[in-house]
C-alpha cells in the first residue's frame, strides 16, 4: 500500500493532465474530421471515432499497466524488448497486411497493428540502456566507439522499416541523434546533417553556379572569421575571384561549351589549393575545417541529382511540391494545397465545431490521420491551431525537465528519447500540413487517427513516468 | 545529476520553442493576413470540375471531316451533398427511369465514394439537359458535366478509325493520366494517335452554397487549369474512294488496301462486313459492342490488316523478281508446260509451250514458276542456303514480316522458316520438290491483304517502297529498299501489264482502257469456295495507286476481284465511272 501511496504521490500530474487533454482535443478532431450526419452513434466501431474511442480506453489501460511494473523492470528488460520487436519487424513484411502499396500491419480480429509504431518506444530503452551502462556516460563527451555502437542500435529498426516500406516511419530515428547531442555527441555531426540538408534544399532552389559561388563565399568568410585576420584572406578572396572569372571566360571566349558550374567547380577546386597553400604559410590551421567544409558541399551539390534521382518517383515529386517547383494543384501538390485552403480557411477564430466544409467534404485526403491538422486549423482557427502548438511546446519542455532531474542516467536518456521522438512528429507533421516540409507520412501524436500510434506514443509517455516516479530510488 | 553537458538541455529546448514560433508565425500569414485560402461565406464548398478537353478531329487527305465531336452531357452526384434530400419524381420524370433505378444509381455512387463526384447518368440527350437544367435547385448534389462524344459525318472506315471508349481499371492503375471515366482510343487511329487525339485536362474549382448553386470561381480561377484541346490529324484516306469502296463490297466479304506508292500512304482501306462507326458511341456502344461480337461475320475484323490468305498467283510477280535476282532465271529461260497434265504441279490454262517469263505471268503458268522456283533453290549444292537466300528476298518485300506502319495490331503472315520445315520434315528430308506449293503463292505462304498492296507498291517502284501508314506524320519519310535490283522490276512490270491486255485481267480496262495499268489476279485455295485476289498499280508509268482486292469465297480472282481494282482504280484517277452497269453488278453481286 505504501509503495501505491508514493508512486501516486510522486507521479507527474502536470504530465499526466496534459496528456489526457490532448488525447481528448485528438478525439474531438477526429469526430469532427468524419462527422457524418448519417452515422451519428459515437460508440459506432464502424467510424474512425468510435474505434478511436476503444483504442484511447485500451491506451489507458495501457499505461496503467505501465505504471503499476517496477521501475527497474523497463531498464533490466530493455534488450529483449527492442529483440523482440525488432522480430516482429522482421516479420510484417511477409504475414503482415497489405495495404496502401506497403506491408506494415499485423491484423488481430478488427483491430490492426503497427508494429514499427512501437520500434521507437523499444529503440528508446535500449538506447538508454546502451548508454547508460558506459562508464564516461555523464563526464564529458561520448568516445567515438559507443556513438558507433548507438548508432547501430538506431539504423537496425529503419532498416527493417524500410522492408515493409514506409518511409516516414524510417525517418523518425533521425531523431535519435538529438538524443546523441545531448549525451555527447559533437555538435559538428548534427551541423553536418543540418548543412546536409540545407544544401540538399539550396540546390533545387538555386542555380548550380550560384549555389557554388555563394559556398565558396561563405567558406573564404567561414575562414576568415575563424581565424579573425582578415588582410591575407582579401588577397585570397582577390585571387580566387580572378581564378574563378578566368576559368569561366575562358570556357565562354573559347566556346569550351562545359556547363557553367562545372566550370566553377574547377575554379572552386583551384580557390581551395590556394586557400590551402595560404593556410599553410601563414600556419592557420584552423583554414582545413572551413576548407574541407567547402569541398564536401561541392561533391554533395554535384551528387544531389544522383541521389534524388534514386528516391521513389511519388517521393521527388513531393519535394519539388514543396519547394515549389511543380505546381500542380490537382495532382500531387493537391494534397498540400487542399491542405492550406482548410487551415487558411478556418481565420482567426474557425468556423466552430462540426463546421468544417472543407475537411469533410474530403476535399482533403487523409484528413483524420495524418492531416488531421487541417481539421484543427478549419475548425477553431489560429486560436485553435495556436493552442495546439503551444501544448505540445509545453508538453516538450515539461518532458525535458523531467529528464533532466532523475538521478539515473537510464532514466535521463530514456526521457530524452521521448522528447526527440515526439519533436519529431510534431515538427514534421505539422510542417508537412502548413506546407512548410514534403508530405511524409507520419502521424501527429495523440491526434492522427490510428490505434497503434496512439497506444505506443501512450506506452512511450508513461514508461517515462513510471520512471519518473521512482526518480528518488537509485536503480542502474 | 550534474553533467558539463548539461548545458545542451538549452541548446534542444531552444530548437523546440524555435520550431514552434516558426509554426506560430507561418500559422499567422495563413489563417490571418493571407485571406487567399479563405472559402467564403460559411456554408459554401468547393467543386471540383474536370474540364475534358475536346477531342482532336480526324480529317480525311483532303481536309475534310471525317471524325468529329458533339456535346454529351452527364449526370454527376455527389452523395455526401444530397443529405438535405432531393426531388426523386423531377428526376424520374425527365430521366425517364423509376424510383428503384434512382436507388440502385444512388448506391452504386455510394459505394464509389460519400465525397467525390460520380456519374449518375451518362450521356443524357440535349433535350433531357435542357430541362434538367431548369430543376437543378431541386437536386443538390447534382451538377452536369459537359463531355463530348465522337460523331461520323459519313458511316465509313470503322476498322481504321477505331473508336474511344471509357478507360478500364488497368489503365488507370498503370497511367496516372487517366481517371475514372475518362474517354481513351481502344482501336485503329484513336488508339495509335490518343496521346495527340486526346488534348489535356483542366480543372475548375468553383464556390457552390447549399443550395447547390454555383456563387462564382473559387478565388478568381487561381488554382485552375484549362483544357488543352486534342490535336487534329490529317489521315491520309480520300473519303470519297474509301467509301465507294464500301459500296462496291457492300455485299461481299474481304477488303480493298489502296496505298500511294510514291509515299505509302493509305488512299482506302475497306473490311467488309462491317459496321457503322456511330454503333460504338454513346449509351448504345456495351450493346452494340457485343452484337457485332457475336455476329458470325465478324464485322468487327479489319480484314485488310489482320486476316491473312494464301497470296496464290498474285505471289507469282514476287517469285519471278527474286528469281531473276538470284540467277535462277533469266527473262528468256524457256521452261515446258504440257497444260493440265503438267507434273507435279498442272497448269489452269491453255498455252503454247516451252514458256518464257513474260508468257507465264500473263498466262500464269503453274508448271513455270515452279521450274524457276527450283532452278534457284537448286542452283548450288547448298540447298538450305539458297533457300534462306530466298526467304530473306521475299521478307524484303514486306511478307513473312511486321510491316512498319500506324495502325496498331496488324499481323505478320507467314513465309516459312528452314527451321520450320526442319521439324516437319527432318533436317534432311525436304527438298523444293518437298515445299513446291512455295513457287505458286500456296502451302504455308500467307500475307495480309496490306501486305498484298504493298506488294504492288514496291512494283509500281520498281523496286522499293515507303512504311504504308495512314496518318501524314515524317517518320513515314523514309525508304526501304528490296532487294532486287530495279532492272529485273521493269521486266516483271512488262508481264504484269500483259497481263491487263492479254491475259487474265484483260476484261475489264480502266476508264475503257484510257488508263494503262499492271496488275496480277490471284486465286486462293482455301477450305471452301476460292478467295478472288487481285493486286494492280495504275497508270503502268509514274502511277499514282496500287491496290489490292480480296473476295472471299467468290470464286476465279478475274471475276470479281479484277473489276473491283478497276472501278477503284477509275475512280481515284479520273473521278466518275465509265461503266455503271458493272459498278452495278459488283453491288448486286451474287
Amino acid at each position: 500500500m505504501e509503495r501505491q501511496d508514493n508512486l501516486l504521490k510522486n507521479l507527474d500530474w502536470f504530465t499526466i493532465g496534459l496528456y489526457l487533454l490532448l488525447v481528448l482535443a485528438g478525439w474531438v478532431n477526429i469526430y469532427a474530421a468524419v462527422y457524418n450526419e448519417e452515422y451519428q452513434s459515437i460508440l459506432s466501431l464502424s467510424q474512425n471515432y468510435g474505434r478511436q474511442l476503444l483504442w484511447i480506453g485500451l491506451s489507458l489501460v495501457a499505461a496503467g499497466i505501465c505504471l503499476t511494473l517496477d521501475a527497474k523492470f523497463y531498464s533490466v528488460l530493455s534488450y529483449p524488448i527492442y529483440i523482440l520487436v525488432m522480430l516482429s519487424l522482421l516479420a510484417v513484411p511477409f504475414l503482415g497486411e497489405y495495404s496502401h502499396g506497403a506491408r506494415s500491419w499485423f491484423s488481430i480480429g478488427p483491430f490492426k497493428l503497427q508494429p514499427s509504431e512501437f520500434a521507437k518506444t523499444a529503440t528508446s530503452l535500449a538506447m538508454a540502456r546502451f548508454i547508460s551502462s558506459r562508464p564516461s556516460y555523464g563526464k564529458g563527451g561520448l568516445p567515438f566507439k559507443y556513438l558507433l555502437m548507438a548508432g547501430i542500435l538506431i539504423v537496425i529498426p529503419p532498416a527493417l522499416i524500410l522492408l515493409q516500406p514506409d518511409m516516414g516511419s524510417c525517418l523518425v530515428y533521425v531523431s535519435f541523434l538529438l538524443v546523441l547531442y545531448r549525451a555527447g555527441m559533437p555538435f559538428a555531426i548534427l551541423g553536418i546533417g543540418i548543412l546536409a540538408v540545407v544544401l540538399f534544399i539550396l540546390s533545387f532552389l538555386l542555380d548550380k553556379a550560384l549555389l557554388t559561388g555563394l559556398i565558396v563565399g561563405g567558406g573564404i568568410l567561414a575562414a576568415a572569421i575563424s581565424f579573425r585576420k582578415f588582410r591575407p584572406w582579401f588577397i585570397g578572396v582577390a585571387i580566387c575571384t580572378l581564378i574563378m572569372v578566368l576559368a569561366v571566360s575562358l570556357n565562354e571566349s573559347m566556346q569550351l561549351g562545359y556547363p557553367l558550374h562545372l566550370v566553377m567547380m574547377v575554379g572552386a577546386a583551384a580557390v581551395c589549393l590556394v586557400l590551402g597553400g595560404l593556410a599553410l604559410l601563414t600556419h592557420f590551421r584552423k583554414a582545413f575545417l572551413p576548407l574541407a567544409l567547402v569541398a564536401g558541399s561541392l561533391v554533395f551539390i554535384t551528387s544531389v541529382d544522383t541521389l534524388f534521382d534514386k528516391l521513389d518517383t511519388h517521393q521527388q515529386e513531393r519535394i519539388e511540391i514543396m519547394l515549389h517547383l511543380k505546381e500542380d494543384p490537382y495532382g500531387v501538390g493537391y494534397n498540400t494545397q487542399q491542405s492550406l485552403i482548410a487551415i487558411g480557411s478556418g481565420r482567426l477564430t474557425g468556423r466552430g465545431f462540426l463546421q468544417g466544409t472543407q475537411t469533410k467534404y474530403d476535399f482533403v485526403p487523409e484528413q483524420s490521420t495524418d492531416f488531421i491538422f487541417c481539421t484543427i486549423g478549419e475548425e477553431w482557427g489560429f486560436m485553435g491551431t495556436c493552442a495546439v502548438v503551444t501544448a505540445f511546446v509545453v508538453l516538450l519542455l515539461r518532458l525535458i525537465t523531467l529528464a533532466e532531474r532523475q538521478r539515473s542516467a537510464f532514466s535521463q536518456i530514456y526521457g530524452y528519447c521521448v522528447v526527440a521522438i515526439l519533436f519529431f512528429h510534431f515538427f514534421i507533421n505539422i510542417g508537412m500540413v502548413i506546407g512548410l516540409l514534403p508530405v511524409i507520412g507520419i502521424p501527429l501524436p495523440f491526434f492522427s487517427y490510428g490505434g497503434s500510434s496512439l497506444l505506443a506514443f501512450t506506452i512511450l509517455i508513461f514508461i517515462m513516468l513510471r520512471l519518473d516516479a521512482s526518480r528518488r530510488e537509485y536503480f542502474s | 545529476m550534474i553533467s558539463p553537458l548539461s548545458p545542451r538541455k538549452y541548446v534542444i529546448g531552444a530548437a523546440i520553442v524555435l520550431t514552434a514560433v516558426l509554426f506560430v508565425c507561418r500559422l499567422f500569414v495563413i489563417q490571418v493576413i493571407d485571406d487567399s485560402y479563405i472559402a467564403s461565406a460559411k456554408d459554401n464548398s468547393l467543386r471540383y470540375v474536370t474540364l475534358y478537353p475536346s477531342r482532336g478531329l480526324i480529317l480525311d487527305r483532303k481536309g475534310r471531316e471525317i471524325v468529329t465531336n458533339a456535346a454529351s452531357y452527364d449526370l454527376m452526384v455527389t452523395p455526401r451533398q444530397t443529405r438535405g434530400g432531393f426531388d426523386t419524381t423531377v428526376l424520374c420524370s425527365i430521366l425517364q427511369i423509376d424510383t428503384l433505378q434512382v436507388e440502385e444509381r444512388m448506391t452504386a455512387a455510394k459505394r464509389y465514394s460519400w465525397y467525390k463526384a460520380s456519374a449518375f447518368y451518362k450521356q443524357m440527350s440535349s433535350e433531357m439537359y435542357a430541362v434538367l437544367q431548369e430543376q437543378m435547385h431541386k437536386l443538390p448534389g447534382f451538377y452536369v458535366q459537359a463531355r463530348t462524344v465522337r460523331q461520323y459525318t459519313r458511316p465509313i472506315a470503322p476498322h481504321l478509325l477505331g473508336y474511344v471508349s471509357e478507360v478500364n481499371q488497368n489503365t488507370i492503375d498503370s497511367n496516372p493520366y487517366y481517371k475514372m471515366g475518362d474517354y481513351i482510343g481502344v482501336s485503329g487511329l484513336e488508339k495509335a494517335y490518343e496521346e495527340r487525339l486526346r488534348g489535356k485536362k483542366g480543372c475548375k474549382i468553383f464556390l457552390v452554397d447549399v443550395h447547390n448553386v454555383i456563387k462564382g470561381s473559387f478565388e478568381q480561377g487561381r488554382f485552375d487549369s484549362i483544357a488543352y484541346p486534342g490535336e487534329n490529324l490529317t489521315c491520309t484516306i480520300d473519303m470519297d474512294l474509301q467509301e465507294y469502296g464500301e459500296t462496291l463490297m457492300q455485299r461481299m466479304r474481304g477488303s480493298i488496301v489502296a496505298i500511294e506508292p510514291a509515299t505509302g500512304e493509305i488512299l482506302a482501306m475497306v473490311s467488309v462486313p462491317m459496321y457503322d462507326p456511330n454503333m460504338l458511341v454513346g449509351k448504345a456502344r456495351s450493346q452494340n459492342y457485343q452484337k457485332l461480337q457475336e455476329d458470325t461475320r465478324k464485322p468487327l475484323l479489319n480484314r485488310a490488316t489482320n486476316a491473312i490468305y494464301p497470296p496464290g498467283s498474285t505471289f507469282k510477280p514476287l517469285q519471278a523478281l527474286v528469281c531473276l535476282q538470284e540467277g535462277g532465271i533469266t527473262e528468256y529461260t524457256p521452261f515446258p508446260c504440257s497444260g493440265p497434265s503438267s507434273v507435279p504441279i498442272k497448269c489452269t490454262h491453255h498455252h503454247g509451250s516451252p514458256v518464257t517469263l513474260l508468257n507465264a505471268i500473263e498466262q500464269s503458268c503453274n508448271p513455270y514458276f515452279w521450274h524457276a522456283f527450283r532452278s534457284t533453290l537448286e542452283r548450288s549444292s547448298s540447298f538450305k542456303d539458297n533457300y534462306n537466300t530466298w526467304r530473306e528476298d521475299v521478307l524484303s518485300f514486306g511478307y513473312g514480316t511486321r510491316l512498319e506502319t500506324d495502325i496498331p495490331g496488324i499481323l505478320m503472315g507467314n513465309i516459312p522458316t528452314e527451321a520450320f520445315f526442319d521439324r516437319i520434315y527432318g533436317p534432311t528430308g525436304w527438298r523444293a520438290m518437298t515445299i513446291r506449293s512455295l513457287s505458286i503463292g500456296q502451302g504455308e505462304i500467307s500475307a495480309t491483304p496490306l501486305q498484298m498492296a504493298n506488294l504492288a507498291a514496291i512494283i509500281a517502284n520498281r523496286g522499293f517502297y515507303y512504311p504504308p501508314h495512314i496518318v501524314r506524320t515524317e517518320e513515314y519519310n523514309h525508304r526501304i529498299e528490296s532487294h532486287v535490283r530495279a532492272a529485273h522490276f521493269n521486266t516483271v512490270v512488262e508481264g504484269l501489264y500483259r497481263v491487263t491486255t492479254a491475259g487474265t485481267g484483260r476484261h475489264y480496262p480502266v476508264a475503257g482502257g484510257a488508263i494503262t495499268w499492271c496488275g496480277k489476279t490471284g486465286t486462293a485455295q482455301n477450305a471452301g469456295n476460292d478467295h478472288a485476289l487481285f493486286i494492280a498499280f495504275a497508270p503502268k508509268d509514274n502511277p499514282q495507286i496500287a491496290i489490292s482486292v480480296v473476295v472471299e469465297n467468290a470464286g476465279f480472282g478475274a471475276t470479281w476481284a479484277v473489276p473491283i481494282a478497276s472501278l477503284m482504280i477509275e475512280k481515284y484517277l479520273t473521278g466518275n465511272i465509265s461503266n455503271p452497269a458493272l459498278e452495278r453488278k459488283m453491288i448486286e453481286f451474287k
